[in-house]
């Protein structure tokens, strides 16, 4: 008798190996695909054909020594495929792409080719909407399904589904290069990338803070995606110092919201909660790229982070050293946020009044006439300056320009803390 | 790939001829040129009557109808445009991002669909 394996325990073994090669190596399988197909849709497809051929074919030959390399030989098999049944295909396109198919070396047997780098420039084309810039990344690179993106964003599935389609659509049509821009187009390129892979850290950050529970993680998933542009571009200094901001940030998400849900300010947070390993991990990060020349606007707000993140006691905070930061940080990036945060640290170094300056200069005071953390923070500085009047007409605004309903609760109990201290201090009233 | 730089401007904006800045906005259409030769790649374009000197023509029901004038009056309008061929898009938008008149108004970069 030759002992056979029991047919379940190697579809189990086969589904474990699908699954391993799935989570980590799906992009490099489709960055490397893409290189060849030049066709998102093609690219996705095929490679979908590639994994259910997987299924069967390793369940009788076995689980190949490079299944990644597998799969890609197999997807650009099936693409050929799929590019002659296509009856619509014009004659043209399919010759060129049975050529391309054809010329690219079959059956790599090393590891396969990273492409990922030119799938992240694609992905995060400035000549796409934003949001499908997000949506593609998190989709080829990330590895999230649509459903996913979509519940993680807020937006109805088939309007998702509708924008990516039209992007695929204008990368093939509009020519838009599978390639990693030229020296001189990086650093602007490179700062879309790192925008879209912050956008989807804000958006779990958000999220996180409701009541709602998601189920995919964007704060992770943005932090691996910054870890990944490092991995490819280790030469640049932008993207470890975005790696090592999401770490900054992330490493508070315990301790930022009271047991209400009540957003904490970083004096009000319970330092003690913070992630020390993230820290240490970003702090690492920062550390490889201090000194190297003139710091970007991520490596700055990285340093920043990390002032608060190395100082235990709210009161040795070294707000000059922010201060000195935040100037830097205002010329590549004079947007009226960053002159609010300069003016927070400038109230902090010196006096209240100082920032209340700051902020109530008419063009920044205009530009956030309805963002609530602007009023909010000129009601926290009046509140400080003893000024209560203004600090409670201050928080009336800020509660006005809040939908959320557990920033308006925060706001409504300062407001009252407030009225009660004025009101102390106004003595007794008749009732 | 081929691309349709398509100029669009307010000519109340756009240096004219006499104007301060039209000498300048001359070089550097010429630099310009002189630019997209340097990529030995074939081109062609030119600046355009602007729409009071256009004709329109409709054709209905076999019935050729002509107008005089623009479909629409709109307050930029396309002002001169260039074919050019590109390897990929970011080529096409560096070339694009180059046009003097850009400064002024925008150039729309759309792709030549080859048929």
């Amino acid at each position: 008798m030759t002992p056979t394996p029991r047919p379940a325990e190697r579809s189990d073994r086969v589904d474990q190996a699908l699954e391993h090669v799935y989570r980590s190596d799906r992009g490099r399988v489709l960055a490397r695909l893409m290189a060849v197909l030049r066709d998102f849709d093609l690219a996705e497809d095929a490679l979908q054909d590639a994994v259910v051929s997987a299924r069967s074919a390793w369940r009788t030959g076995g689980v190949p020594d490079n299944p990644a390399g597998w799969l890609v030989t197999t997807a650009r098999r099936k693409a050929l495929d799929r590019i002659r049944r296509a009856a619509s295909a014009d004659r043209r396109h399919r010759a060129w792409a049975e050529l391309a198919i054809a010329w690219d070396p079959p059956e790599p047997v090393g590891p396969i080719r990273d492409d990922r780098l030119r799938l992240i420039f694609i992905c995060c084309h400035p000549a796409l909407p934003m949001e499908a810039r997000v949506g593609l990344t998190l989709r080829s690179i990330g590895g999230l399904t649509t459903p996913e993106v979509a519940r993680a964003f807020l937006i109805p599935e088939p309007t998702l589904a509708q924008r990516l389609v039209r992007a695929k659509r204008k990368i093939r049509e509009s020519g838009i290069g599978y390639r990693v821009p030229d020296r001189d187009e990086l650093p602007g390129r490179l700062g879309g990338v790192l925008a879209v892979i912050y956008l989807i850290f804000n958006a779990g950050y958000l999220a996180s803070s409701g009541t709602e529970l998601i189920r995919v993680d964007l704060c992770d998933e943005a932090i691996r995606l910054s870890d990944l542009v490092t991995e490819l571009l280790p030469d640049e200094a932008e993207p470890w110092g975005l790696a090592a901001l999401l770490r900054f940030q992330h490493s508070r998400r315990s301790a930022r919201t009271g047991p209400e849900g009540q957003p904490l300010t970083l004096e009000e947070q319970d330092r003690r909660r913070w992630d020390a390993q993230m820290i240490l991990a970003g702090a690492t990060r920062l550390g490889r790229v201090r000194d190297q020349g003139p710091p970007g606007p991520y490596q700055l707000q990285a340093e920043i982070a990390a002032v608060h993140a190395g100082t235990d006691e709210p009161t040795a905070t070294d707000w000059g050293r922010i201060v000195a930061l935040y100037d830097q940080l205002v010329s590549w990036d004079p947007t009226p946020v960053v002159r609010l945060n300069r003016a927070v640290a400038v109230a902090m170094a010196e006096r209240p009044e100082s920032g209340l300056a700051l902020l109530d200069a008419p063009d920044l005071a205009m530009a956030l006439s309805n963002y609530h953390l602007f009023h909010l923070t000129r009601a926290d500085l009046l509140r400080r300056a003893g000024r209560l009047d203004e600090a409670v007409g201050a928080y009336e605004e800020a509660a006005r320009h809040t939908d959320n309903s557990v920033e308006r609760a925060f706001v409504q109990r300062r407001l009252v803390e407030v009225a009660d201290r004025r009101n102390a201090a106004d003595g007794p009233r008749p009732s | 790939m081929r691309y349709m730089l398509i100029i669009h401007n307010d000519p109340e904006l756009h240096p004219v001829p006499g104007s301060p800045g039209w000498d300048e906005l001359m070089a550097e259409y010429g630099a310009f040129g002189e630019q997209l030769a340097s990529y030995g790649k074939p081109f062609s374009g030119d600046p355009l009557a602007p729409p009071d000197m256009a004709t329109t023509i409709r054709v209905r029901n076999g019935e050729t109808l002509t107008t005089d004038g623009p479909f629409a009056e709109t307050k930029e309008w396309m002002s001169g445009y260039y074919l050019i061929e590109a390897d990929h898009l970011d080529q096409a938008l560096k070339a694009a991002a180059m046009v003097p008149s850009a400064k002024y108004g925008s150039v729309e970069v759309r792709p030549v669909l080859e048929m």
